[in-house]
């Protein structure tokens, strides 16, 4: 016990400039630092949990109403951004190994694509809320959905009250993953940035993991919000 | 970290393998979607979306290889807990026409 702690006070002469002094090595910084994000992305789990909830609650209550809307956004446009943000998932794990491993090219090349990606999505996300916006499907004064079938009740139109719950809902949690989209975008131009400058080495990469953290959890967000808000009844 | 590093010099085939199982669910999943499976459409899309889930924080997010116990810890600990709002909200209000 005495040896260590000796160590563990005195090693200022060969430690690496981005270990702080009160870690012992490297490896329990990276650990702490993980962690950390951890525990913001159980915080984070919790706040979309909140919305999942009442999202289930009013699905149970008005499923009619909320197939019928459900069937008014385009499943194309969800599935490719579903894809695209499997891609640069992709993208965000080769860049922690592209680090981890010291390939420069595969590291700025791998944050640039994830950036790309990310755009791509959000992008996307606007083509889909204008259709909304000029299909009158925004919540608010103008909100209109009359005349539209309830999915397997034929003669059946759904209530354009609760129909207006499920685009408030839709809104909501999308336009809130989109706000977690473009921080995450802030946070990659940051490491893109870090990278080029060549901060990160094999022994100190904790922010690319971090942002890769980050990244992967909104990517987990949409995994459920894909067939939750687009797929609720769609078989003819 | 450690294990990870040293065990496996390179991950790329396993993130590659997840990758393609990611995609494959996807289309999966837009699939069952136009089945007709009755009130099972909605347990199959949250499975699939689950499983798909789980790939992505036990991989890419490193929970299974490269994490301490203490961050098993907080992953098992937030889940407990929104299984908790969503369990005992969703028995409160399926439960609310007996009696």
């Amino acid at each position: 016990m005495p040896d260590s702690t000796i160590v563990g006070l005195h090693h200022e002469e060969q430690h690496h400039p981005e270990l702080l002094h009160h870690f012992a090595d490297p490896q329990q910084q990276r650990d702490a630092s993980s962690l950390g994000m951890w525990v913001f992305l159980a915080t984070e789990i919790m706040f979309f949990g909140g919305l999942f909830c009442a999202y289930l609650i009013y699905r149970r209550w008005y499923f009619g109403d909320f197939a019928a809307a459900s069937k008014t956004i385009s499943m194309p446009l969800g599935a490719t951004n579903t894809a695209v943000l499997i891609c640069s998932s992709l993208t965000v794990v080769l860049a922690v190994w592209a680090a981890q491993t010291a390939r420069r090219t595969l590291l700025l090349g791998s944050l640039a694509i994830t950036m790309l990606l990310g755009v791509t999505f959000l992008g996307i996300k606007g083509i889909e809320y204008r259709d909304k916006f000029v299909e009158h499907h925004v919540p608010g004064a103008s909100f209109s959905f009359e005349n539209e079938p309830v999915p397997g009740h034929p003669g059946q139109y759904a209530n354009p009250h609760h129909a207006q719950i499920f685009f408030s809902l839709y809104f909501v949690m999308t336009g809130l993953h989109a706000l977690h989209m473009i921080i995450g975008l802030g946070i990659f131009l940051w490491l893109l940035m870090m990278a080029w400058k060549g901060r990160f080495t094999p022994e100190y990469h904790t922010p690319v993991e971090i942002g890769g953290l980050y990244w992967h959890f909104v990517d987990i967000v949409w995994i459920y919000l894909f067939p939750l808000l687009y797929l609720i009844d769609r078989h003819p | 970290m450690s294990t990870h590093s040293s065990s496996s010099s390179s991950p790329l085939k396993m993130y590659f393998a997840v990758f393609f199982a990611l995609l494959v669910g996807t289309g999966l999943t837009v699939f069952a979607a136009t089945l007709d499976l009755g009130r099972f459409n909605a347990a199959v899309a949250l499975g699939i979306a689950t499983v798909k889930a789980t790939l992505v924080a036990l991989f890419f997010m490193h929970v299974w290889h490269a994490s301490e116990k203490l961050t098993k810890l907080v992953v098992i600990g937030a889940l407990f807990f929104l299984l908790l709002l969503l369990g005992l909200t969703m028995t409160d209000y399926a439960t609310r026409l007996w009696s």
